[in-house]
């Protein structure tokens, strides 16, 4: 046998990116983030990030083992999936709370659905949305008080993130007061740098954006959807009426780590070039519209896990034109 | 500045510092606005380019005992053989006469005694019908080859006829026949005639040395094909790894259009749309632009055949790969076996893995040693390692679909292929792929797109025909 030639289909030679090698990037772009919430909440965001990243790593091989697949534990896609929703977590969450969301995430929304390539959501987000329903009083209490805080002394005391304090003002104190603290720069300040409440990886807005700045240069973020993201949420935020300036809402909640780390899934985001300027728009409005008219004071994730929804209709829509195709609206 | 922007600016300014030592302050201001024009095309990658061979002047490489001479080597009808077995050719006697228009002669590449006309391994083909003959050393020409020829007063029927004589096809790849692209129909007026010396691929190193050593006959070639075709223009498309190519053709006075390195850029296509902003409509031909193309190569060929009635016997070919114990460009008679050129290249370094007649993006690879070089091909790539890879689930990262340079989405092309929806992936434009490779390149999960995409146009093909 050694002596016959390969023969196989051009090309011959194939690039380096591979999937492990794009996982791991993520992942590498994610670790300031967690880092900074290690030193603002302490050794327990550590255990809580442990602890989905194991529970993801252990339902991904069962299954794949129930279902008769290879183990593909080496991809790291487990791995990512465990980090991004342990970044969508209170740092202070009873301890088997993120065992279970890890288990649905990976067991309902990608092994059901075929494993990696065939969720139609973002498997994180949806173990971030099954939590929020079915134990809502932990997913929104369980805040803990960063180090070094600071949101002007008022969540200091009640640990509540910004977003909530811009929805219910009146529950903290005398609402004039709180919502001119939140326009403070020291606050903005604050918030950029992610010395605030919030979920355990979407704090720092700066760390989020280095990350995500460094995966859009080495090309595995698309810069479309990171754009239409930020801009239409940005036009939205200015525009329509609330309480807040614009870089409080830009800096605030889990957006930055939404349009970098969520929206941009591969998986579940439209793979034309035109359909991720729309699936970006379309996060950025309903975000926008969730945030300002919504019962919820945060809207990232359900806004991408609407949009994921929306994929293969944008596909189907937004057709890339061929070479030397007659502009659309021309009949042959 | 957007990043095409500063791109160009870049490219101008490089252009400029090589135009300023020449002196050439005319064609520089030309050139600066020429480039500040060019849009490039869609999609295409930058390949590490590994053209180790460049620096190697082209040896010719004696002729070979025994040539295995396909009948088809080029798009279209195979050759109808003209001799018979235990026959006596001489260099340049004709094996094979054109069958239709869209066809080409075959000639003999070496004098001897035709052994047998049979089955043999074929580089594209797998298998087909070869002349095979052994040669008896004399080296003797056929009657009236290698006297020079005028050819400046001929009428353009007769260039026509001489070069569909001499078997001329596409030195490309493609090596569709000379004589029918450079007769379009009348309605349709030819403004420009670019000469690709783009030679994108990587590793392949012939058309560069082509253009280095023998300029003057290309320049002769295209001014030949201008005659013919009767254009207005005359432009060489040279990238800028070959700079010093380039500067050649413009001190010849030729128009030049240097162009950023990118692949696929040498695809007619693409070069059409990088050097003149037009678009080839879907399914059409170069020539619905007012456009022909021809290789650098074919150029050189038919300037051999016309001015010494030398039919297309040989051609230039880079032998290369960590399989072959030298690297070289090549003169190399047609029907040579690779085991032979091999052999002139000091032989295999180790048991060899995988041979690739062309280059490593469309290049097809071999099961025998002995299939021979046909005029299609522009490389041997011998390989002794070969990293195989798993393919992978698709994660929709739209990788293919942002480079692919025909604007498909090889993604859902081959997932239709793979569920064998073949009618569906036609709505896709799976037709309009040129197999270029981009998109199977840069997959993150090592999905053979090209693969599918070949395959589903061989079904729709089929289907097409029932």
């Amino acid at each position: 046998m050694k002596d016959l030639l390969i023969v196989s289909a051009s090309p011959h030679i194939s690039g380096r990116l591979d999937i492990s090698l794009a996982m791991k990037a993520v992942i590498l772009a994610l670790l300031p983030a967690l880092m900074f919430s290690v030193y603002i909440f302490g050794w327990r965001a550590l255990l809580v990030t442990v602890i989905t990243i194991v529970s993801c790593m252990i339902s991904e091989a069962i299954m794949q083992r129930m279902l008769g697949k290879k183990i593909t534990l080496d991809d790291g896609s487990a791995v990512l999936t465990g980090i991004l929703l342990a970044f969508n977590l209170p740092p202070g969450v009873p301890l088997w709370l993120p065992i279970v969301g890890s288990v649905f995430a990976i067991v309902f929304a990608k092994q059901l659905f075929g494993g990696l390539g065939y969720n139609f959501i973002n498997p994180a987000l949806a173990g971030r949305a099954f939590l929020m329903t079915s134990w809502p009083s932990f997913m929104t209490k369980e805040w803990l008080i960063p180090t070094g805080s600071t949101l002007s002394g008022i969540d200091s005391i009640t640990s509540a993130t910004p977003l909530t304090l811009l929805k219910n003002p009146a529950n903290f104190g005398p609402p004039e007061v709180i919502i001119q603290r939140l326009n403070e720069m020291a606050t903005i300040k604050n918030l950029f740098i992610g010395k605030v409440g919030g979920c355990l990886g979407e704090t720092s807005a700066l760390l989020l954006l280095i990350g995500g700045l460094f995966l859009i240069i080495i090309g595995i973020v698309d810069y479309r959807i990171v754009t239409g993201y930020l801009v239409s949420f940005g036009i939205l935020a200015f525009v329509l009426p609330t309480k807040a300036n614009l870089p409080f809402h830009l800096f605030s909640g889990g957006l930055f780590l939404g349009v970098f780390f969520m929206a941009t899934d591969w998986v579940t985001s439209p793979v034309t070039k035109k359909g991720r300027w729309i699936f970006g728009i379309g996060c950025g409005v309903l975000t926008a519209v969730i945030r300002i008219w919504g019962g919820y004071p945060e809207g990232v994730s359900y806004s991408i896990l609407l949009m994921n929804v929306f994929t293969p209709l944008i596909d189907r829509f937004t057709k890339e034109r061929i070479f030397g195709e007659k502009k659309k609206g021309v009949k042959l | 500045m957007s990043r095409s922007d500063l791109s160009i600016a870049i490219q101008s300014s490089e252009n400029s510092a090589f135009l300023m030592s020449h002196g050439n302050v005319d064609y520089l201001r030309k050139m600066i606005i020429l480039n500040s024009m060019l849009k490039g095309f869609l999609g295409g990658i930058h390949l590490l380019e590994n053209k180790f061979t460049e620096n190697l002047a082209i040896e010719v490489m004696p002729a070979p005992k025994r040539v295995y001479i396909p009948l088809s080597q080029h798009a279209g009808k195979s050759a109808k053989p003209v001799v018979q077995k235990d026959d006596f050719v001489k260099i340049g006697t004709k094996i094979g006469e054109s069958e239709g228009f869209i066809s080409a002669s075959v000639h003999a590449s070496i004098s001897g005694k035709v052994l047998d006309i049979k089955q043999h391994p074929h580089p594209v083909l797998a298998s087909a019908e070869c002349c095979i003959i052994e040669s008896d050393e004399t080296e003797d020409w056929a009657a009236g080859m290698k006297e020079k020829h005028d050819y400046e007063n001929l009428p353009k029927e007769e260039l026509l006829s001489i070069i569909k004589d001499a078997g001329i096809v596409g030195l490309g790849g493609a090596a569709f026949p000379t004589h029918v692209k450079l007769s379009p129909p009348p309605d349709k007026p030819i403004e420009y005639l670019l000469i690709n010396g783009c030679e994108c691929e990587p590793r392949l190193t012939a058309d560069h040395r082509l253009m280095l050593e023998y300029p003057i006959g290309i320049i002769e070639g295209a001014k030949l094909f201008q005659q013919i075709l009767d254009t207005k223009h005359l432009i060489f498309c040279i990238e800028d790894n070959k700079k010093e190519a380039a500067k050649i053709f413009i001190n010849e006075n030729e128009e030049v259009r240097v162009l950023k390195t990118k692949y696929p850029q040498g695809a007619e296509k693409q070069l059409i749309k990088a050097v003149l902003n037009r678009t080839v409509p879907r399914g059409g031909l170069p020539m619905d632009v007012g456009c022909v193309v021809q290789n650098v190569g074919t150029c050189y060929a038919a300037f051999q055949a016309v001015k010494f009635r030398k039919p297309l016997i040989d051609r230039v070919v880079t032998v290369t790969g960590d399989g072959v114990k030298e690297s070289k460009n090549l003169l190399i008679r047609i029907g040579t076996s690779a085991i032979d050129v091999v052999n002139f290249c000091g032989g295999f370094v180790d048991q060899p893995k995988r041979i690739i007649f062309g280059g490593p993006m469309m290049g097809i690879s071999q099961y025998a040693e002995d299939v021979p070089i046909i005029k299609g091909t522009s490389g041997i790539l011998v390989s002794k390692e070969v990293s195989s890879y798993e393919e992978g689930p698709c994660v929709r990262c739209g990788c293919c679909v942002d480079v692919c340079p025909m604007g498909l989405m090889p993604t859902e092309i081959y997932k239709l292929v793979k569920n064998k929806k073949f009618l569906k992936s036609k709505d896709y434009g799976v037709l309009d792929c040129i197999e270029c490779g981009c998109c199977a390149y840069g997959c993150p999960s090592k999905i053979p797109l090209v693969h599918y995409l070949k395959y589903g146009k061989n079904e729709v093909w089929r289907l097409s025909k029932k």
